[in-house]
């Protein structure tokens, strides 16, 4: 559950964005292209000549998915408590305010519910950059009262991960939390409401081994990273090199774990034609 | 195999000692109150150093290569156990155990994670750490017990679960999520013990119940007290302070509500004795068991829902 790692890993220069002079264009880390933010938008947020995906939040998540105006967030400004007053060379507390003030965003995931090419659906979208996308008592508990608004409006429930793990500040809190969001899973699959997990450039950790690994249907974006434990992990424990491809979306695919791998630009197509095939 | 005696348990093992000499020169000089004298001494400096033991003291106690494991639990408080195995999709993880038993009046299913005590047996059970066959292989012993209505006990003992290549091929992450999901909704009663270490993941893939207990020389956490220093302290060396931080012992997880009962060990660790902690253990589950197997499965059900959405800290 190493997010931490990872995320450190992730944002060094050559994997993530560049900001150019201006601040309006962005270099594509796949095939160098440089392309323009309006551009980029218009792509959602994909490169047209490569079809890299970028990494997104859920402000543009809604966009792509959620039909305009629609989208109505539940518990918009719940936030961590810091149960175990949680210092490492940073107090939990100032890393938790930092986050909210630099992203406006009060932790790692928003929910609510909204239309989905006129279908109501709840809807919950992770955000890696809130400290690594990382899975802590408010993740949990938002996940949680949105299975079961999904239960008790009986809509269908779409959720889309990108998560280093759990968030070691709550120690065993934020372990405790995939039990929680597992065991709302099962109380909304008695009730056959249709669950579909969206999995995105990262999912890892313990929201793999919980609600994003549950769904009736798993979705992928191309090439994502998903995993249990992080490539870096893997790598000192077999003191070998990982083969090319390891661990991202086409590999689940082939060792079936994923059911489709759908481009940006296919998703709210692809959900809305999931949903409506199995109601 | 040598005896492992860590740090701070090195006073009372030098004192012990000297009782052993005393007690061989005893049949000749009259040295008995002398004798009484040092035993005295011996109990007040366990009970002192057990008392106030660090949490990363605890963490090595969990981890002491000494310590029963569950076989040995399971053959010191059950009996007629058939082990079984296999998860009838891959192989037979030697990382989890399991099998029907009799414990005291009751007919149950045990499933733990398995350490060895050697190089050799650890290689053999690949340290406790499983592969997703071993969580299957527990969900498939769950369901048996499911079928039959016979509870489940389930004894959490890993350093978390293996992260390999061929582990993350077959889907770790999905093995342990489906457990999650599968026994947050099993017709039986579940009564889950922290026997040593449990980390992370790898141990919560066998730890939904009704019941959780822990044994007082635990640790349970989301990562261990090393990794956490890697990443947070960018060193190795700061586990004792991730320890402390992480707030990982029975103590503290009592406090924090998110286990239901501390089981006291042996004065100096279930290590000492391992069939007066498998004892002590056997009293507790039977005590739970009396009381979950009257609770009807849709009782049960809403109960472990609403005890694990009740976990986790915020503000609104
Ligand atoms: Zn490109």
């Amino acid at each position: 559950m190493a997010w931490f790692k990872r995320s450190k890993e992730n944002i060094s220069p050559d994997t993530q964005k560049i900001e150019l002079p201006d601040g309006l264009w962005e270099k594509c880390p796949e095939c160098s292209e440089i392309i323009h933010k309006k551009q980029l938008e218009v792509n959602l947020w994909t490169c047209a000549k490569c079809g890299y995906h970028f990494r997104i939040g859920s402000h543009e998540y809604i966009k792509i998915l959620i039909d305009k105006g629609s989208f109505r967030e539940l518990d918009k400004k719940m936030r961590s408590a810091d149960p175990l007053q949680f210092t490492d060379t940073k107090k939990y507390t100032d890393r938790i305010d930092e986050t909210i003030l630099k992203l406006n965003l009060f932790d790692a995931v928003k929910t609510g519910t909204g239309k989905l090419n006129g279908l109501s659906i709840a809807f919950g979208c992770m955000d890696f950059k809130f400290i690594g996308g990382s899975m802590g008592s408010v993740v949990g508990e938002k996940v949680a009262r949105l299975v079961d608004k999904a239960y008790k409006s009986k809509i269908p429930l779409i959720i889309v991960s990108s998560s280093g793990g759990a968030r070691m500040m709550e120690g065993a809190f934020s372990l405790m939390q995939m039990a929680k969001t597992s065991a709302r899973l099962a109380r909304l699959a008695q009730a056959k409401i249709p669950y579909i997990s969206v999995l995105t450039d990262p999912t890892t950790g313990g929201t793999t081994a919980s609600y994003a690994m549950l769904g009736d249907f798993h979705i992928a974006e191309p090439k994502a990273l998903i995993g249990f434990a992080g490539p870096r992990v893997i790598k000192q424990t077999i003191g070998k090199d990982l083969p090319a491809g390891f661990q991202r979306s086409e590999f689940l695919l082939e060792h079936g774990f994923v059911d489709i791998i759908s481009p940006r630009k296919e998703l709210k197509s692809t959900i809305y034609n999931l949903i409506t095939l199995v109601s | 195999m040598a005896k492992t005696i860590l740090d701070f348990e090195k006073p009372i093992y030098e004192l012990e000692a000297k009782l052993e000499e005393m007690r061989k020169l005893s049949d000749n000089l009259d040295i008995d109150k002398e004798i009484v004298k040092i035993e005295e001494k011996v109990k007040q400096l366990k009970e002192g150093i057990y008392r106030d033991l660090t949490r990363w003291q605890r963490v090595q106690l969990a981890r002491h290569p000494e310590r029963p494991f569950t076989l040995d639990y399971i053959y010191n408080m059950t009996e007629n156990f058939i082990e079984l195995h296999g998860d009838r999709l891959f192989r037979d993880d030697k990382a989890i155990v399991g099998g029907f038993v009799q414990l005291g009046d009751y007919k149950v299913m045990v499933i733990g994670h398995q350490k060895g005590r050697d190089t050799k047996t650890n290689l053999y059970r690949n340290f406790g750490m499983s592969n997703p066959e071993g969580y299957r292989k527990a969900l498939r012993f769950m369901k048996l017990a499911e079928k039959f209505n016979k509870p489940v006990i389930t004894m959490i003992d890993t350093p978390g679960a293996f992260p390999g290549l061929e582990a993350e091929e077959r889907g770790q992450a999905e093995a342990i999520a489906k457990n999650l999901f599968e026994m947050s909704r099993l017709r039986v009663p579940i009564i889950v013990t922290i026997i040593g270490e449990g980390a992370s993941g790898g141990a919560l893939g066998i730890g939904v119940g009704d019941r959780i207990l822990m044994l007082e020389n635990c640790w349970y956490s989301v990562i261990s007290p090393e990794s956490c220093s890697s990443i947070l302290w960018r060193s190795w060396d700061y586990k004792e302070q991730a320890a402390e931080a992480l707030k990982l012992t029975a103590p503290d997880l009592l406090e924090q509500k998110l286990i239901d009962r501390i089981i006291p060990e042996p004065l100096g660790g279930a290590h000492k004795n391992h069939q007066e902690a498998a004892g002590i253990l056997k009293a507790v589950l039977l005590e739970e068991l009396a009381q979950l197997t009257k609770i009807k499965p849709e009782k049960l059900i809403e109960g472990r829902l609403e005890k694990f959405g009740k976990m986790g800290a915020f503000i609104e």
